[in-house]
């Protein structure tokens, strides 16, 4: 089912870039909680892509 | 004589129960007039098919018998023809109906061609026997076929039609809550929500649902992601979707609790009405691939208990 194929990261946003590592998807940094829920509500709504918390101050946004 | 008497009573018969066939399936796929005219097309060549295969078999017409049997071979590519444009749409939907649904749409569209062309076939037969046996008039006949033909229709159709999911699983509300980012019905893990937005839509508009299987045969069909989607499919359709492209967030799930076999669903449907809601997942019809009777063999009877 489509559904559960290729599911890929398409872009990282996060308060705290230490915490990404590695390549693929573009990370964006964010200065703040109200700037990163901006900008993955953005990315989401452009991409038609799902944010995920990972509650650790790192949003990944997902195609599913 | 008995050969018009009978091809007309076969004819007649069939197309008329393909026509009742295809008024029931509205809803499960909503032909539009012109999908509703080329299937009753089809219909009419399927009942003219069945009609004409006995008599001429009967009349020694023995090309004519060879030639209805190619256009019966014809009726194989009707589900070909279905499951390619369900496809097609699939593209188009917000929420698809899934492959396990369209091969199920596609497998049913096939079967009544077959049925009216056993039921055109049954009322033929019937009335060219009647009509040549000179034992009655040829309206007696006539009316004989179409009742045979009518009993093969009404026995075939209670035959092939599909359980709904209420008939196997109990269906009720459940409380949709959220843990953190995680979107919960009763204590069923949905999905993960980022988006503080996305997670307020569902506290105001969202409705749960909770589906519990009879027994294990119904677990089992719960467990098939094609029965799943199906069910998210139908009730999106039926209760409406507020989402569009670009918030993947409000599809709606169907997900397992692994410990008991329930599944839930969380939606957030236009019309915010939790009963009728509950009746549009007790009426998606429970799909052929999905029927899985692990309780039909030993070890699962085992299992069981």
């Amino acid at each position: 089912m489509a559904q559960r194929e290729g599911e890929t990261i398409v872009a990282v946003v996060t308060l705290d870039p230490e915490k990404v590592r590695g390549g693929g998807a573009p990370v964006f940094v964010a200065s703040g909680p109200e700037e990163r829920e901006k900008i993955a509500t953005y990315l989401s709504r452009i991409m038609d892509v799902q944010v995920h918390d990972l509650e650790n101050g790192t949003y990944v946004l997902v195609r599913h | 004589m008995p050969f018009w008497v009978a091809v007309i009573t076969g004819v007649v018969l069939g197309s008329l129960a393909r026509l009742a066939m295809l008024r029931t399936d509205y809803r499960q796929y909503p032909s539009y007039p012109h999908g509703y005219a080329s299937h009753l097309a089809l219909g009419v060549i399927a009942a003219f098919t069945g009609a004409a295969v006995v008599p001429a078999f009967i009349e020694k017409e023995f090309t004519a018998v060879t030639f209805l049997v190619l256009v019966a071979q014809q009726f194989r590519e009707i589900r070909d023809l279905e499951r390619r444009t369900l496809d097609r749409l699939e593209e188009t939907q917000l929420v698809r109906r899934g492959a396990g649904y369209v091969e199920d749409i596609a497998k049913v569209f096939e079967a009544r061609n077959y049925l009216t062309i056993f039921a055109a076939m049954t009322a033929s037969t019937v009335a060219y026997l009647g009509a040549a046996s000179e034992v009655m008039p040829w309206p007696a006949a006539a009316l004989a076929g179409s009742t045979a033909g009518l009993g093969v229709v009404l026995y075939g159709k209670r035959g092939l039609d599909r359980r709904p999911v209420g008939a196997i699983c109990r269906v009720r509300e459940g409380r949709l809550h959220f843990r953190d980012t995680l979107l919960y019905v009763d204590d069923i893990l949905i999905m993960e929500i980022g988006l503080a937005e996305g997670r307020e839509a569902y506290e105001r508009h969202g409705i749960g649902v909770v589906i519990e299987p009879k027994d294990d045969d119904a677990r089992a069909t719960l467990a098939n992601l094609g029965q799943r989607q199906a069910i998210a499919h139908d009730t999106a359709a039926i209760m409406g979707l507020r989402k569009d492209i670009g918030t993947p967030e409000f599809t709606p799930l169907v997900r397992l609790d692994l410990e008991t076999g329930r599944a839930a669903m969380a939606i957030v449907p236009v019309e915010q009405d939790v009963g009728p809601l509950l009746d549009a997942v007790r009426s998606v019809p429970v799909i052929e691939g999905a029927r899985t009777r692990p309780l039909a063999t030993k070890p699962g009877r085992r299992a069981a208990d």
